[in-house]
């Protein structure tokens, strides 16, 4: 692992000294690295940082001091997290920039005066540390959400009721429904039979004592009997036959039915 | 009762139950016949210095008015919702800080003045509270959207108008800068 930090190479120097002492502050452990570096906005935040730490006057950056000390950020950074080193190399890339063009020579100007090449990143320095004051000072504004807060009381809403027009057919076609649906959950009545089958083949047998034939149809009286009696005592009769008491007789096809006990 | 108490009455109510800030065009609308605006405007002035020792001010904002509670309170007051307290982090803040600042500002701007590629997170957080959006395009080759902050940033920031933010040359002569967030990093102050 090439991560492993080398502390000698992390001093800072300031005004060209190495610090001896190692300050707390710039002491990483290899792994709190990406946290240390996440906690600065971008490379112009990590100079402005580099800048208030040593001292420097923003309008007198000593370039080679600086910019030594910035890549031994952007090294570090390199090794951990390659995307956001990007921008801190275009930084590094400007510094250095700076910092070559700051040791030629400067050409005779014909207007005489004389640009600084620093003052581009003063500028951007200026206009960034601005920015972050500027929304360092947002912040204490108190926002609604958080430390604003706004009255809100209770009323009582109140809220126009409509009513529905209704018309007779509406009140006729809903009482057909109500009709239709009572006759359906009529149909679905299940009560147990209050006749009984036996009685009926009871009464059956008895009668067939007294008479030795009796007329099929005589058992059904269609006029008087409501019909479950009449479908019980249909019942009684086939029961009655399967158990082989009684013996049912036609002569031919439509003429009368017969009854009779068997083996009597 | 008196006629104009009553309609101060009810502007006073109107204020007080809202949960948006009220117009002048919204204050016309409680009333079946026609007040000037000019009246409303004097009557809220009363209601305004009828509150002006109470727990609650009458506060002008970007649209329109109403009942804020003093900032003295807030603190209690938020230890009611606890977990409703949202911070947005250092990079949002200062992506605000420049467009409220230079607005109008394209994205190119604000990574120009970060020095840092921008999140499109940041710009989408301001954009979905409605603090910031887009009021066209930069006439330059790509045509990227111009980026200025919304009515409601001033509302939820209790302004009236993008002249009331903070003085920017007041932070100048300042030259104290915070230290990174992280307690651990720096031990040493500096004066």
């Amino acid at each position: 692992m090439d991560n492993q930090i080398d502390s000698d190479q992390l001093l800072p120097k300031v005004y060209g000294e190495r610090i001896v002492a190692l300050p707390q502050d710039l002491y990483i452990p290899p792994d709190a690295l990406e946290i240390y570096l996440d906690s600065f906005e971008g490379p112009l935040d990590l100079l402005l940082y580099l800048i208030r730490k040593n001292n420097i006057d923003i309008l007198d950056i000593p370039m080679a001091n600086l910019t030594s000390q910035y890549m031994i950020y952007v090294e570090k950074m390199k090794a951990i997290k390659l995307e956001l080193a990007a921008d801190y190399l275009l930084m590094s890339a400007m510094l250095i920039e700076i910092k070559s063009r700051m040791l030629l020579p400067v050409p005779e100007s014909d207007e005489g005066e004389e640009l600084d090449p620093r003052a581009e990143l003063v500028r951007k320095l200026v206009e960034y540390e601005l920015m972050k004051s500027a929304a360092q000072e947002l912040e204490k504004i108190p926002q609604l959400g958080k430390d604003r807060i706004v009255a809100n009381a209770y009323f009582e809403k109140i809220t126009e009721i409509t009513y529905p027009d209704v018309s007779v057919d509406d009140l006729f076609n809903a009482w057909k429904n109500v009709i239709k649906r009572a006759k359906q959950f009529d149909n679905h009545k299940i009560s147990r039979s209050e006749l009984s089958v036996r009685e009926h083949m009871t009464l059956i047998l008895k009668s067939l004592v007294e008479k030795d034939l009796v007329e099929f149809s005589s058992f059904f009286n269609v006029e008087k009997d409501p019909i479950p009696k009449l479908v019980v005592c249909f019942l009684a009769i086939l029961e009655l036959t399967k158990e082989r008491l009684i013996r049912i007789n036609q002569q031919e096809p439509c003429s009368p039915i017969y009854i009779q006990r068997e083996n009597s | 009762m008196d006629s104009t108490t009553k309609i101060k009455e009810l502007l006073e109510v109107a204020l007080l139950t809202s949960h948006r800030p009220l117009s002048i065009d919204d204050f016309q609308k409680l009333f079946i016949e026609k007040i000037e605006r000019s009246t409303i405007r004097m009557l809220l002035d009363e209601v305004k210095s009828d509150w002006h020792d109470k727990a609650m001010n009458l506060t002008q904002i970007s649209s329109g008015y109403r009942f804020e509670a003093l900032p003295s309170f807030s603190e209690a007051l938020m230890r009611l919702n606890p977990d409703r307290v949202m911070k947005y982090s250092r990079m949002v803040m200062e992506v605000l800080a420049i467009i409220a600042y230079r607005q109008p500002v394209t994205r190119g701007d604000i990574e120009k003045i970060r020095g840092v590629s921008l999140n499109p997170n940041a710009l989408r957080q301001l954009i979905e509270r409605e603090w910031v959006e887009i009021i066209g395009q930069k006439e330059v080759p790509g045509r990227p959207s111009l980026y200025a902050t919304t009515k409601y940033f001033l509302d939820d920031f209790g302004m009236l108008s993008i002249t009331e933010l903070p003085d920017i040359n007041q932070f100048t002569n300042d030259n104290s800068i915070e230290e990174p967030a992280q307690d651990n990093i720096d031990s040493t102050q500096e004066s």
